[in-house]
């Protein structure tokens, strides 16, 4: 190789220099491109606290409202209803709901209610399988139906994938669902004055 | 350094066309271009219906292509309006709008219909062998990006079936552990699937992902331009040249090529305008029912299907459930332990799959099964892409395989075919235990490759390509 030349050291330098500066401009408008893709300020306003009057919902009835697109269910049980969750027990892979989904479970909301210990018949839940996003229907009716075992005891049965949960919204064993559905953080405003997405200890 | 510029002179007489051309060919390699790639490219003469896949999947990219371009100028990619600019406007108003909309929706299916034909070919015949395993892994990332297209477009109606569709699908990423829910709501751009996404679906699907796609058949023909093409024998026909110094058993592109591809071309739309004008919708298949409702973020439809050509690889994600997954580590550990027995991998390949295969074991233990049902998904689909190093058959072409092979071929299809049609359908517990046994049988047709296609009595390879003159 008789062209090769006497690296010039000085020239080398300014060489990678000027490519580790021009690289950093090409990292940071990458960066600058992706994080356009995050949710807008527009998208986050929305997804603020929403209030909800509970007072039409009658036992055994579910209302549904929506929380940063999402329904949530409002479901005031039945004393029978709420007769259910303990035989449910055995059946169902997180009892306790110590693992989270999206969301972890609020402290107020850590027994076999799910709720506010105060306001047990009233379960508030994001209406989303934790398999992959359908909204679960509500089986409440008792008993052999199409899609669900013989001895059912009313619950939820997801359309997409038939994962099944109890009227704690508490999964059942060996569904495609790893874990229970998320419970918002919420509180009472009065008794039948609810509002999503916040409580005592503040916005989700 | 190159020779400097010269004008080519022709006869004054010369025609125009003919000086137009050389005037273009001193600039532009034009001729260059044809000859190398088509006019002149020699073929192995003895090439069946097989090879004319190709050609037809390149007529369908165009038309997708050129349908498109007419849609979005009627379409509004906008959460309130989409579904009504494609349902009301595009499929009522617009001249001709639903002509352009059902040769779009159903050039889709073709798409996939043309490529699964395509890769069954190479399959066949072995056209992903040294040399052409580039070829084989540009064709794979083709179909990577035809799958994104299909998915991006799917969202674009706005129908209940491609928003929740599009809802479980960005939802497989938040299976991921740690990053996963951050990931799947900068996917979305917002909490649910809204307005944010259909119009980045949007973006994707009609520049960012064609140009990839674009630039990845290019390299795909030029990679095989340069190689040449494989054939049903599996015969190099460049090692055996004639006088001129192309193979004897090879054939210009053009004309004799030329002709072949256009009676497919013709008899291929003959069959996708039966389709177009009568059965747009093939019964759900290419249009789905449920997609004639506008999306509604708080009803899920009662049962989500994704569309055909996905199915297959949908019915594995559905296989794996919580009991599956022992299965699963149970092969996983087999075939550990197998690779120590059977191979001739080194010590240290061998100590590598060792490792691999304990950390996906304690993974399994730790993780959901969520999490792996999306591994392998993906793994049914990337695993294609490694075939050129799984097939260690002496023989490319399945004509020279022994006869028992056939049935192995035989076996997968019907796996890979029943994983597709159960994913069709919402799962019973019986579907699904036929879904987990198909599932376990894609995979070893690949993974126990490297040992079953060496085995048996290989037939001899002839020297000169098998032709019939008709």
């Amino acid at each position: 190789m008789s062209n090769e030349k006497q690296v010039d050291s000085g020239r080398r330098g300014l060489l990678v220099a000027t490519c580790a500066a021009g690289g950093v401009v090409g990292v940071s408008t990458a960066g600058v491109l992706v994080s356009t893709l995050q949710p807008s300020e527009r998208a986050k306003a929305a997804g603020a606290p929403v209030e909800v009057d509970i007072s039409d919902v009658k036992p055994g009835e579910m209302k549904v409202v929506e929380w940063r697109g999402k329904p949530v269910w409002i479901l005031r049980r039945t004393p029978e209803m709420l007769a259910t969750l303990p035989k449910n027990k055995p059946e169902l892979a997180d009892p306790d709901s110590d693992k989270p989904y999206q969301l972890p479970t609020p402290k107020y909301a850590k027994n076999e209610f799910r709720a506010y210990p105060e306001h047990k018949e009233v379960l508030v839940a994001v209406g989303i399988c934790t398999h992959l996003g359908c909204s679960p229907s509500a089986r409440f009716a008792e008993g052999a139906q199409p899609n669900l075992p013989d001895d059912w005891r009313g619950g939820f049965l997801c359309p997409c994938h038939g994962s099944t949960f109890d009227l704690s919204a508490r999964v059942f064993k060996n569904k495609p669902a790893p874990m229970n559905l998320d419970i918002p953080p919420y509180m009472y405003l009065s008794d039948n004055k609810i509002v999503i997405g916040k409580d005592e200890n503040g916005e989700a | 350094m190159g020779a400097s510029f010269k004008e080519t002179k022709l006869p004054a007489d010369a025609p125009r066309s003919q000086k137009a051309l050389a005037w273009v060919d001193d600039r532009f390699p034009l001729s260059k271009l044809w000859n190398d790639q088509w006019g002149k490219y020699y073929a192995p003469k003895n090439f069946n219906i097989w090879y004319l896949f190709g050609s037809l999947a390149m007529l369908v990219l165009v038309l997708q292509i050129v349908t498109g371009i007419f849609l979005t100028m009627y379409y509004k990619p906008d959460a309130n309006l989409a579904f009504y600019s494609v349902e009301t406007n595009i499929m009522r108003d617009v001249h001709w709008g639903w002509l352009v909309r059902y040769l779009h929706s159903t050039g889709a299916s073709a798409f996939f219909i043309v490529v699964y034909l395509h890769m069954t070919r190479g399959l066949l015949y072995g056209s992903y062998r040294k040399p052409r395993e580039l070829i084989w892994l540009f064709g794979f990332a083709i179909f990577l990006c035809l799958m994104a297209e299909a998915f991006f477009g799917y969202l674009l109606p706005w129908g209940q079936m491609s928003y929740w569709g599009a809802q479980v699908i960005v939802n497989l990423f938040s299976a991921i552990p740690v990053i996963g829910p951050d990931l799947s709501l900068w996917i979305r751009g917002d909490y649910v699937v809204s307005d944010a996404t259909l119009n980045r679906f949007f973006a994707f699907h009609v520049i960012a992902i064609p140009l990839v796609l674009l630039g990845l058949v290019a390299a795909h023909l030029i990679a095989l331009h340069e190689v040449g093409s494989s054939n049903p024998d599996g015969i190099e026909v460049k090692e055996n040249l004639g006088p001129d110094g192309h193979g004897v058993d090879a054939i210009p592109s053009h004309p004799y090529y030329t002709t072949k591809d256009l009676f497919g071309v013709s008899c291929f739309l003959l069959i996708f305008s039966a389709v177009v004008f009568f059965a747009p919708e093939m019964g759900g298949f290419f249009l789905e029912h449920n997609n004639f409702l506008p999306a509604d973020s708080m009803k899920t439809p009662g049962e989500i299907a994704p569309t055909w050509y996905f199915t297959p690889f949908y019915s594995v994600l559905r296989a794996t459930t919580s009991d599956f997954i022992w299965v699963v580590m149970a092969g996983i550990a087999a075939y550990v332990i197998f690779i120590w027995l059977r191979s001739r991998l080194s010590y240290k390949a061998k100590i590598g799959a060792t490792v691999i295969g304990i950390i996906v074991e304690i993974g399994m233990l730790t993780l959901e099964a969520k999490v792996w049902g999306v591994v392998l998904f993906g793994s049914s689909v990337v695993i294609l892409a490694l075939l050129p190093w799984l097939d260690k058959s002496p023989v490319k072409s399945i004509r020279y395989r022994p006869s028992w092979h056939k049935y192995v071929y035989v076996v997968f299809f019907l796996a890979f075919l029943t994983l597709g049609y159960l994913g069709t359908n919402p799962p019973t517990p019986t579907s699904t235990l036929i879904a987990q046994l198909c599932t376990l049988l894609y995979f070893s047709f690949f993974l126990l490759m490297p040992w079953w296609s060496t085995m048996g009595r290989f037939k001899a390879v002839p020297n000169r390509l098998t032709f019939t003159p008709h």
